[in-house]
């Protein structure tokens, strides 16, 4: 068995070799803007520039209502579907993947011929309207990842029970839904809204489509114009990236496993 | 089945049911506005000629020598990012897996994974370049200590390989995840079984071990091809609109009617739709057969 450790360990380095040279050259090339020795002068650069603060914090604040509204479309079909209506689910399963099926640029194609100035609901008439139909795109985007985020905590969790015994105790719907079920799939709501975020801080296509002053645009923009900052960027976003989905990590630490009753 | 299930959830109260409906309502209004309609628009659209009567003209405007050639480049990046990518995903999986490596490494491997499928569009691109371009490290250390020079060999970052091995940066880490779950589900009882019978690990992996993850592998396979297939961003950031792929010629489309007909674009767009859903079908149909062994 000793020929089968060389071999994983051989895969493993050739693996390791192809993800972290990329990492390495990048940064190594984010460091020499500075002619004959290393500065960090590229990452200076980059946050003194008032169109990053500004990009960057359009598309935070848009990722950030993605999460409210995905949490609200997402948290109270998955309870139901699973309290109530369980005969629903293949069918709501099949809407979450469908944009793992529909590309971004298709979808946005079809945003922005549906809802142009003309038609019955104008979002892309007025740059709030294009903000709104934006963060309903990275909604869409995010809804496999949001769904099954979602689901994956009520499953551990004893919805039947828990509604019971709030209702026993008065609770209304609404109160059931945001005051007994949200906190106890808190974690895996976070890990949603996390995921979502790590999607939608550099997104490209559609922010681009719609005309949006986002990050990925200006991501785009600095790379066609640059030569050491889109290394820097790249970095940061990579920093990004691995913050979001570090934060997944820590919080599934922090799991409830009150019951994981037959499902 | 549906009718019979709805009769016997309706009686509690007519209060309840209401909301039940009105709990799902925002999902659906959703999914159909951003999901549904969008998607059955441009397929409409894709019928429609330009006096607004239903025409084939769009469809038959897809087969010009420009047109053709962007959907074969697409498919033969996507096919080969998605080949490679599931072949090493499996490896690196089984490797970390199967092959005795410390504990820690496997955890530190799926992290990764978790952050490199994510780590795509842009900024992918961006390291490539400071990693491959002409001015990247391994095309000047390859240049100084080796004596190579790529460029001159006849690679280019901004060609089929170029974009491929790019690519290959998001599917293999995707393949990972994937798989990883269904190469758990191989039960140490049938290895040991194997051997107990005689079996070499050759034969226990060509005869057991691979045909249970061929399923999981040939789906994964198409989902990997879908997700390169609809992919943009980073092939624009690489090489802006230089090369003719399927998605950068449709962006090129919604940005300026670049193909100067709005019906040619939707039909554009109809072409991509069923090539990944295709893709994705196979996946879903698949996976679901996998499944049973995942027990």
């Amino acid at each position: 068995m000793k020929g089968n450790r060389f071999w994983a360990w051989l895969v493993f380095g050739i693996g390791a070799a192809y993800f972290l040279v990329p990492l390495i050259a990048t940064f190594e090339f984010s460091l020499r803007m500075r002619r004959g020795y290393y500065s960090f002068d590229s990452y200076a650069s980059v946050f003194s520039d008032p169109r990053f603060q500004a990009t960057f914090g359009y598309s935070v604040v848009i990722g950030i209502l993605a999460i409210i509204v995905g949490i609200l479309v997402v948290v109270p079909a998955v309870y139901f579907v699973r309290l109530r209506m369980p005969w629903l689910r293949p069918f709501v399963e099949f809407l979450t993947l469908m944009p793992l099926i529909i590309p971004a640029i298709i979808l946005v194609y079809g945003y922005i011929r549906l809802y142009n100035s003309s038609s019955i609901i104008p979002f892309t008439g007025s740059a709030l309207g294009t903000d709104i139909l934006l963060t309903c795109a990275y909604v869409t985007l995010a809804l496999p990842y949001m769904y099954r985020a979602v689901d994956t905590g009520m499953r551990t969790i004893d919805v039947q029970t828990l509604t019971e015994a709030a209702q026993i105790a008065g609770a209304k719907t609404p109160q059931i839904i945001g005051r007994i079920i949200l906190p106890n799939i808190l974690v895996a709501v976070l890990s949603g809204a996390f995921l979502t975020f790590a999607i939608v801080i550099g997104e490209f296509t559609i922010a681009s489509l719609l005309n949006r002053p986002a990050f990925g645009p200006y991501l785009q923009n600095i790379g066609a114009n640059r030569a050491y900052e889109p290394a820097a960027l790249a970095i940061i976003s990579f920093i990004i990236t691995w913050g979001a989905m570090g934060m997944i990590n820590v919080l599934g630490r922090f799991a409830p496993r009150t019951s994981a009753r037959t499902d | 089945m549906s009718a019979t299930n709805l009769s016997v959830a309706s009686p509690p109260s007519r209060r309840r049911l209401s909301f039940e409906w009105l709990g799902v309502t925002p999902f659906i209004i959703f999914a159909v506005m951003f999901l549904i309609l969008p998607t059955l628009y441009l397929v409409g659209a894709a019928f429609v000629g330009r006096d607004g009567q239903f025409t084939f003209e769009n469809i038959a405007g897809l087969f010009t020598d420009q047109i053709i050639a962007a959907y074969w480049i697409s498919i033969r990046i996507s096919g080969a990012s998605a080949i490679i990518g599931a072949l090493v995903g499996l490896a690196v999986a089984l490797a970390i897996i199967r092959g005795r490596l410390p504990a820690g490494l496997r955890s530190a491997v799926m992290t990764f994974s978790g952050v490199a499928s994510n780590f795509a569009g842009v900024p992918l691109a961006f390291a490539f370049i400071s990693t491959l371009g002409r001015l990247g490290l391994v095309t000047i250390i390859l240049k100084t200590v080796f004596d190579i020079d790529l460029y001159k060999a006849g690679f280019n970052l901004l060609s089929f390989w170029g974009l491929t091995l790019t690519y290959l940066y998001f599917q293999i880490p995707l393949m990972i995840l994937i798989i990883a779950p269904a190469i758990d589900g191989l039960k140490k009882e049938w290895s040991e079984a194997a051997s107990t019978l005689g079996a070499t690990p050759w034969q226990f992996w060509r005869y057991i071990g691979l045909p249970i993850l061929w399923p999981s592998f040939l789906g994964t396979l198409s989902l990997l091809f879908a997700n390169a297939f609809g992919a943009i961003a980073t092939a624009y950031a690489l090489t802006g609109s230089s090369l003719n792929i399927v998605p950068i010629l449709l962006y090129a489309q919604i940005r300026g009617d670049a193909l100067q007909n709005p019906g040619l674009g939707a039909a554009l767009a109809l072409g991509m739709i069923l090539i990944t859903a295709v893709a994705n079908i196979i996946y879903l149909v698949i996976s679901a057969r996998a499944e049973r062994w995942m027990k």
